[in-house]
């Protein structure tokens, strides 16, 4: 497997007038192209500033990332902040927009994305008339519309309810799988990373570092729902468990 | 209409009934009011020099439309009205941006806005015709003292209140400052920027009335203040009558725009 993108020792300060927050102490890890990487730890342990910092939207204190040649990162946030003013198709077409790379041939991409996904005959509805899974799928392409190979998943389903989560889950990864993307997922949920990944890196307590990383080896890789009745599932699920209670 | 169930039928019945009692009773106090007004003032009760009448109001009008030119002086006001708006509009959305985009331009400018927005403005009337002269321009400047500063820090409020997150959506395709305010900060606010128009009419109006009480040598202002200086109170009150009657054109002028 080709090693894709790898970060190394990144530290992360905040800083506020009254204080200054140590977010990350110490994270190293890589990506190889088509993983699915999950990360979890306790909540506030810096869990989704690594995503920031690799979607470029922040800027790590100490550390390096090296992202190999030609390839690119989209971050997909935690609710769907779907434009209310804009239809379907132009929300997902915002990201296009702002990169300046709107052409034709990009929006027969995106059309086409909405035809594969089923969302044809929503295509000139506006957000306000959508479901929350519904919405979350269109949040989807309009990242995937930038045709990026690294997705940045933050909390992407916590939004929704149990039910959804699932089905959506589901939907996201066969989506990603069927699109041969990469992804690295923020989540708080052991099940969903678990269920969903290749590699899962547990965080400790802010200043975080990465306490663990565990290769998911089920006895039979099949959906996320169906993973989550295998043998193996509880295992980990146990493993990760005590990491994180060790964490509170 | 024939596929509705006897309920909703009933339903739209009840509305139409509703829609033409309102319009019976408006027209009723309308016709009442100026009823009582004539007759009071026909039989004595009231005095006619003081409080003139419906039937001299109209006689007047007429005398104003034939042989002094009404049509321009509600021309001229209505032209001020229109270009302290413009203006008005221009400048607060121009200067909501600037305070949006340079945080710390808008915290410099903070205190001063919320004084300049406070500060009673007509009390400002005499410096203005002593600064600008008498003219035109003073008017249009009282107007838009008047409703600039509330428009700014109406849409600027705005501004700060859209949805971090769509900001946060913009940011992670990798937006510019002024592209976060393209794609999502302004289309975000036309419902802002348009209840702002809605109020600056009536403010423009009443910016524009207040100055040319104070100078001008046209206008219905103006008309107001000839007449109530040579006490000829037929004139102020049909002026008057007329301010009425164009606030109300204005306000559902801005209705449609909605």
């Amino acid at each position: 497997m080709k090693k894709i993108l790898e970060i190394s020792n990144i530290k992360k300060y905040y800083h506020t007038e009254k204080e200054e927050i140590f977010a990350l102490k110490d994270i190293s890890f890589s990506v190889n192209e088509g993983d699915f990487l999950s990360i979890v730890g306790p909540s506030g342990c810096g869990k989704s500033t690594i995503l920031s910092i690799l979607a470029g939207m922040e800027k790590e204190s100490d550390g390096f990332i090296s992202l190999y040649n030609g390839y690119k990162i989209a971050y997909m946030l935690q609710n769907d902040s779907l434009l209310p003013f804009r239809t379907v198709f132009e929300n997902c077409c915002i990201g296009l927009e702002i990169q300046g790379n709107l052409t034709d041939e990009a929006k027969e991409y995106v059309s086409s994305l909405l035809d594969t996904y089923g969302l044809h005959d929503f295509k000139d509805l506006y957000p306000s008339s959508l479901s929350g899974g519904m919405k979350q799928r269109v949040a989807l392409i309009r990242t995937l519309a930038v045709k990026p190979d690294i997705l940045l998943l933050d909390e992407a389903m916590s939004a929704l309810d149990y039910q959804s989560r699932l089905t959506i889950g589901e939907d996201i990864y066969h989506i990603l799988k069927q699109e041969g993307k990469t992804a690295i997922m923020v989540t708080h949920d052991i099940g969903e990373a678990i269920s969903m990944s290749d590699k899962v890196l547990v965080f400790s307590k802010r200043p975080a570092v990465v306490k663990k990383i565990y290769s998911i080896q089920l006895e039979k890789k099949r959906s996320p729902i169906l993973n989550r009745s295998d043998s193996k599932f509880s295992y980990y699920f146990d493993q990760i468990w005590r990491d994180l209670n060790g964490e509170l | 209409m024939e596929n509705y169930s006897v309920e909703h039928t009933c339903f739209l019945k009840k509305k139409k009934r509703e829609r033409h009692c309102v319009l019976f009773f408006q027209i009723f106090l309308f016709l009442s009011f100026f009823g009582l007004w004539e007759i009071l003032v026909h039989f004595h009760v009231l005095n006619s020099f003081l409080y003139s009448s419906p039937s001299k109001i109209l006689e007047t009008l007429f005398h104003l439309l034939l042989h002094e030119d009404l049509l321009l002086h509600i021309g001229i006001t209505l032209l001020e009205i229109f270009i302290s708006f413009f203006l008005s509009l221009f400048l607060g959305v121009l200067f909501s941006i600037l305070l949006w985009r340079f945080s710390l331009f808008s915290k410099v400018m903070d205190p001063f806005l919320t004084i300049l927005n406070s500060l009673p403005k007509v009390a400002l009337g005499p410096l203005i015709i002593i600064w600008c002269g008498a003219n035109t321009g003073s008017i249009i400047f009282m107007s838009l003292l008047i409703s600039l500063f509330i428009t700014i820090l109406t849409i600027y409020n705005g501004f700060l209140q859209v949805d971090p997150n769509l900001l946060t959506m913009a940011r992670s395709f990798g937006a510019s400052k002024w592209q976060e305010f393209r794609y999502v900060v302004f289309p975000s606010n036309y419902q802002t920027i348009l209840s702002t128009l809605k109020v600056n009419l009536s403010m423009n109006f009443i910016g524009v009335i207040m100055g040319e009480l104070l100078v001008s040598k046209k206008g219905l202002g103006y008309l107001i203040m000839y007449g109530s200086q040579v006490f000829h109170l037929d004139l102020v009150i049909s002026c008057i009558f007329l301010l009425g009657m164009i606030s109300y054109i204005l306000y559902l002028l801005i209705q449609k725009i909605k």
